[in-house]
């Protein structure tokens, strides 16, 4: 008895080593070989070994051997890139042959441009949006009727990089005034703000230390937006940056705000810098949104020639993120919400962007 | 703009002066305004219908005016003033009593107006500051009152001396100190004398004026933020509350649970209104969006743009006609559709029906083949996945 079941499971063991050649093989991608090869070697091992073979829906996952997944993994990858490069080289030779008569370059596509068409997004031609934005909060500033004024505080008790940041931000809004916050309630301060002509209040609140939150509230009546900030770069941690600022009233460019929530929150942005820049600064401050983020940069840019354009950052940089825009001056227990981000719920969909 | 007037179930003020009617059956919104004589002191803070029949609208504006609005025209027909906007402050109700017009403004003064003269002929003092009033649908005589620091009042026009019925202030909390008052909203519970109201401090209170208890019988809280608006669903046992998030939930009036919450909004809601016969909940509010939610499943059935924040909101009732053809005729799309996917699902079942044999063959692994037929088919549209 024992001598006939020694030899099955040396035939176990044989399907086992011939199972792992084929599955090389598979993993490759060249399957009609492997198929062709594993009906071979099973006709030589065993008559019932079409077990053997791999279902159609095989997966490298599958594999229990750590060391072997692994090799298998890279294997697959090495094959995967070079199949790719070559593809891609037949694809440019096909194109340097055909010369001009080549087909367009397909646009690759990102969640930017399959974005999912937002119903809001404005018309420049609407009247009713016209009208609106016209007599809207901002409407006193696009009207030249007051110039801003911004005062830029912190949370209390703030620390070095946000006291830093203050700073900076201060160089690039003209008229900006930073003040200790000294304890003192938002609430009693705007009050104060609004007596005093100020057309704005930038409060920045920080956790351990780094700069993480910004509140915008536009003065006298509102409104305010929430933002998140992420990656401040602040002046001294910049590579190849410019000399510091000079007093010139800067250029804005706003990118990309596109609905309805998106023209209101670039309003806003707007109303930070005066009505007229001073070209003879050469400096530029941009607000880019994609994909949601609005970065910040800051620029002086130089003529060179007539082609040439040179441009050097300035700093700082920041990335914002809304988080809520809220109607009315700064009132987060009783205000009213205009918008409100609700993770989960609008991030559902990636390719849905709210300004 | 008589035949587009026509169309339109669904009516809505907005901030900017304009008044909006929404045809839900042909997915089509219209401006009913002059765009030359847009401004903001026309911005609608109340709507009411004018008449039974639902035929004439009537729009209280910012600016003291209240314009009556025929749906068979299209036209604003009439326009008269009532009280003057600086004195009073904006309009925090309207309504219509045995044919007369009743008004309230935020600094209080309930008025009763009859036609075509220009003197009120009854004025109420309802407290200083009136955040809504509401006519009860059965008894068109009686409205409710409420606002800061001014509870729940009950008026009936006709013995306008003293309220009716006068909620008083909850106990003092733990601390024992005083709860501010924030009458936000309030609806009249049909078949009972009972009236629910929500506050500015994220409560929902039912009072009950038959019992001798002036506080009210029930309490619920919900959320963080101030409720604004309120809307009661027809049965009566539960009712829709929106606050300033943008958060809308469905309250059960018998113990004050939260039955479910509606979703998709992203502003702040400003009015709600459900439907008389149907199970359908419409808000709007500063994300300007008309939104109507199922009661039933909660699901989103329709969502317009309407390009200005809305203030207000009223609902036809003779929409039934129109808007069940349409709703219908979704339905049934929706089960042709739902055919088509199980036709494809069956297909898709087939193909693998027949894909099994081979794996018998081959998979010697597989021997759990023998498993439910849901099971094996869940695990191979994995595999599939996968892929």
């Amino acid at each position: 008895m024992d001598s006939t079941e020694a030899p099955k499971k040396q035939d176990k063991g044989k399907k086992k080593k011939t199972k792992k050649p084929k599955k090389d093989s598979t993993a490759q991608g060249e399957n009609g070989d492997a198929s062709a090869a594993e009906k071979a070697e099973g006709g030589q091992a065993d008559s019932s070994s079409q077990g053997a073979a791999f279902p159609p829906t095989f997966s490298l996952s599958e594999v229990k051997n750590k060391q072997r997944r692994h090799l298998m993994f890279m294997k697959l990858k090495q094959e995967k890139r070079k199949q790719k490069m070559q593809l891609k080289k037949k694809r440019r030779k096909e194109r340097e042959a055909l010369g001009d008569k080549a087909p367009p370059k397909e646009v690759p596509k990102t969640i930017e441009n399959q974005r999912v068409y937002d119903e809001t997004t404005v018309d420049p031609e609407d009247e009713e949006v016209a009208f609106d934005e016209g007599t809207d909060e901002f409407s006193a500033y696009f009207n030249r009727l007051t110039n801003p004024k911004v005062l830029i505080t912190t949370s209390d008790r703030p620390r070095g990089r946000t006291v830093r940041f203050c700073e900076q931000l201060a160089t690039v809004i003209p008229d900006a005034h930073v003040y200790y916050r000294r304890g003192l309630a938002l609430k009693r301060i705007i009050p104060q703000c609004v007596a005093r002509g100020f057309t704005y209040l930038m409060v920045i609140n920080e956790d351990r230390k780094v700069p993480n939150g910004m509140v915008l509230c536009h003065l006298p009546d509102g409104p305010t937006a929430h933002f998140k900030v992420s990656s401040v770069r602040l002046r001294k941690e910049m590579k190849r940056r410019g000399k510091d600022p000079t007093m010139h009233s800067p250029e804005v460019i706003l990118n990309n705000f596109s609905t309805r929530l998106g023209h209101t929150i670039g309003r806003l942005f707007a109303a930070l810098f005066p009505h007229d820049p001073q070209f003879v600064g050469r400096q530029v401050a941009t607000f880019h949104n994609q994909r949601d983020f609005v970065f910040f940069r800051f620029h002086r840019y130089i003529f060179k020639n007539e082609k040439k354009v040179g441009i050097q950052e300035l700093g700082p940089r920041f990335t914002l993120k809304l988080r809520s825009l809220q109607k009315g001056t700064f009132d987060s227990k009783f205000g009213e919400y205009e918008w409100v981000l609700k993770r989960h719920e609008m991030d559902a969909c990636r390719r849905k962007f709210q300004l | 703009m008589a035949d587009r007037s026509r169309l339109c179930s669904v009516w809505l003020g907005s901030e900017t002066g304009i008044l909006k009617g929404v045809s839900l059956s042909r997915k089509q919104a219209f401006n009913f305004c002059q765009v030359s004589s847009l401004s903001r002191d026309q911005e609608v803070r109340a709507l009411c219908w004018a008449d039974p029949a639902e035929s004439e609208l009537l729009v209280g504006s910012v600016n003291g005016t209240v314009k009556t609005f025929s749906t068979e025209k299209g036209l604003f027909t009439e326009s008269r003033s009532c009280g003057d906007p600086a004195e009073d402050g904006a309009f925090t109700g309207l309504a219509v009593a045995d044919g007369a017009l009743v008004t309230c403004v935020e600094s209080g003064k309930l008025r009763v107006w009859k036609e075509e003269s220009s003197v009120h002929v009854l004025e109420v003092d309802a407290g200083k500051s009136v955040w809504r009033m509401r006519q009860s649908p059965e008894h068109r005589h009686r409205v409710a009152t409420g606002g800061k620091e001014n509870g729940l009042r009950i008026w009936d026009l006709q013995r306008p001396e003293q309220p009716v019925f006068a909620a008083k202030n909850v106990r003092n909390d733990f601390l024992d100190l005083r709860r501010p008052e924030w009458v936000r909203d309030m609806a009249f519970i049909p078949g009972s004398d009972k009236v629910v109201t929500c506050t500015g401090h994220h409560e929902v209170r039912v009072y009950d004026p038959a019992s001798p208890q002036r506080r009210p019988v029930l309490e619920a809280q919900y959320g963080e933020v101030p409720l604004t608006a309120l809307a009661l669903v027809p049965g009566g046992t539960s009712v829709v509350v929106g606050n300033t998030h943008g958060q809308l939930a469905l309250l059960d009036l018998r113990k004050g649970l939260v039955r479910g919450c509606l979703k998709g909004l992203s502003g702040g809601v400003r009015a709600l209104q459900c439907h008389a016969s149907r199970p359908v909940v419409a808000s709007c509010g500063l994300d300007r969006f008309l939104r109507i939610h199922s009661l039933e499943d909660r699901t989103l059935l329709h969502k317009v743009y309407l390009k200005s924040r809305l203030n207000c909101l009223l609902l036809a009732s003779r929409d039934l006609e129109e808007g069940e053809a349409a709703e219908e005729g979704e339905k049934k799309e929706v089960k042709e559709e739902e055919e088509e996917e199980d036709e494809v699902w069956d297909a898709m079942e087939r193909v693998e029906e027949r894909g099994e044999p081979k794996r018998k063959l081959t998979g010697e692994e597989e021997e759990e083949e023998e498993e439910e037929g849901v099971r094996r088919k869940s695990k191979k549209k994995r595999k599939k996945g996968q892929d």
